[in-house]
């Protein structure tokens, strides 16, 4: 059964879904075969199967899906991607609602969200990624009682020389800022 | 033929010896890479999930940035995920035309400006097998890695997605560095998860599920008695090596397996020396495997195990006999 069947009433999350999500409307296909989740490395960890996600966006469950830890735990490896019999860009969908979720503040209590605001606010200042950085700041603010185990790990990897001490900053940065200050007021009007 | 390169943030730093290695086997393979100047990083799988205009805009100012350079039509990076976001945006900003639209209107910003199909990416190991070749590289060869026992693990990106069935090798069973492993001599042994995740960013989210992904991959390793598990991309590099003592502490398991760059493997090969591409970088150290082919290699020792409190030190909470 097609999943849009479900629930005639309610396809706004649907479509929007879909409109969001390069090649999007496929999702109208979607088998409810479950390869995606058959095959999805941390589906065991996940609230709702990749399958059962898209049967709750076709039954119109805004909240529910966006809430959900499910996205968030997609580790893009693209498996479901290119064994979905019907080509749904599973991936691109998982990073749709993730997008979604921040925007609606609903995400769950996972850590990702900020995972990923943290690794961004690097790039948006330097132009570069700085691992040290980054994690010392995430890991502060979210999780400080884990720095116990994370000592040796980052111990080894200073020893081998393999985390800087200092971010690099590109040269170009002004540019940089203004071409992603410019790209998100077009997503805004959006 | 000129390349433009695209390092990636990880180069030069947690994977060290993937910059040094890749460095020092240029040369004697015959390659020229010209890095793309003043680029910047990807976004790896982060700006996606919050702003994906944000996110196409980033990875097409390199684009841009290589597609302006002078003789560059292809554009090379080291990096699994590096490389997946150059094609992906080069490919959804041809396929899509929102998504051109969009992204170019925000280049446009700075100045910029990418024309979607002028170029040609690739991932540095496509150009060592398909553009050096399998022969070349044979013929090369003078320290075959004769009795070295290899797992090689492509994880994710190199081999999928796969935009419109256009991928260089097969994305649940890819062969290509079998193929290159064994043309430098070793033993390529059997590993079935090769094109399983490591993890990716899940070590810093949510431990226990990345912690379990790399147990798998490092179990597989050890069920075909690996001496070394080869990789092409720092993040496995990172996941599989730097968290190998933790996931034996989560699992109480032993497991003590090198995890190196193909770049490495082919530098042995031709002659290098070890301290010449990086090996040593490594946590799990590749000193006693090296052994095998005869290269000894300096190794300083990292701490694998937390420092032994004293009775001088701070009292700390503990659990019961503890």
């Amino acid at each position: 059964m097609p999943i849009a069947t479900v629930n005639e009433s309610n396809h706004e999350f649907l479509h929007e879904v879909m409109a969001a999500t390069p090649g999007g409307e496929t999702l109208l296909t979607c088998l409810q075969c479950g390869t995606c989740g058959g095959s999805c490395p941390s589906g065991p960890d996940m609230d709702h199967s990749p399958r059962k996600v898209f049967a709750m966006i076709g039954a119109g469950m805004r909240e529910e899906v966006l809430r959900s830890n499910t996205p968030w735990y997609c580790v893009s490896c693209y498996y479901c991607m290119v064994r979905c019999p019907k080509e749904i860009p599973i991936t691109d969908i998982m990073y749709t609602l993730k997008q979604m979720a921040v925007k609606a503040k609903l995400y769950d209590d996972s850590d990702a969200p900020d995972w990923s605001e943290s690794f961004i606010g690097y790039v948006e200042n330097y132009g570069r990624s700085y691992e040290l950085g980054l994690a010392s700041r995430y890991h502060l603010t979210h999780r400080p009682l884990q720095k116990f185990s994370l000592g040796p790990f980052a111990l080894g990897m200073m020893m081998k020389n393999r985390l800087s001490f200092r971010p690099e900053r590109i040269e170009g940065i002004d540019q940089l800022r203004t071409i992603l200050k410019k790209a998100k007021e077009l997503e805004a009007a959006q | 033929m000129k390349y433009g390169y695209y390092p990636g943030c990880s180069i030069g730093h947690s994977a060290l010896a993937y910059d040094i290695s890749t460095k020092a086997i240029l040369e004697p393979l015959g390659l020229e890479l010209a890095e793309v100047k003043d680029w910047n990083c990807c976004g790896a799988t982060e700006y996606f999930s919050i702003n994906k205009t944000a996110a196409y805009a980033l990875v097409a100012r390199n684009l841009a940035l290589a597609a302006g350079e002078e003789g560059v039509e292809q554009l090379v990076a080291p990096c699994s995920a590096c490389f997946l976001n150059l094609k992906k945006t080069d490919h959804y900003m041809g396929k899509y035309q929102k998504i051109g639209k969009l992204t170019n209107e925000a280049l446009a910003a700075g100045g910029l400006n990418y024309k979607p199909g002028s170029l040609r990416i690739r991932h540095l190991i496509e150009v060592v097998v398909d553009d050096v070749g399998y022969e070349a590289i044979a013929q090369k060869v003078t320290h075959p890695l004769k009795g070295l026992r290899v797992a090689p693990y492509y994880g994710c990106l190199v081999v999928r997605p796969q935009f419109d069935g256009n991928g260089f090798d097969n994305p649940e069973y890819p062969m290509h560095m079998d193929k290159l492993m064994e043309v430098l001599g070793a033993d390529v042994v059997d590993f079935p998860l090769k094109a399983h995740c490591c993890g990716g960013h899940m070590t810093q989210i949510s431990s226990d599920t990345a912690f379990e992904l790399i147990r798998r991959l490092l179990h597989c390793a050890d069920q075909s008695r690996a001496d070394v598990i080869v990789t092409l991309c720092p993040m496995c590099q990172l996941n599989l090596d730097a968290y190998q003592s933790q996931v034996n502490r989560h699992f109480k398991t032993n497991y003590n397996i090198p995890v190196l760059y193909f770049t490495q493997m082919i530098g042995l090969a031709l002659g290098l020396k070890p301290e010449e591409l990086g090996v040593g970088k490594e946590i799990a150290s590749a000193a006693e495997a090296l052994k095998k082919i005869g290269t000894e290699s300096e190794q300083v020792s990292a701490p694998t195990k937390p420092r032994r409190r004293d009775d001088k030190s701070l009292p700390m909470p503990s659990m019961r006999g503890e």
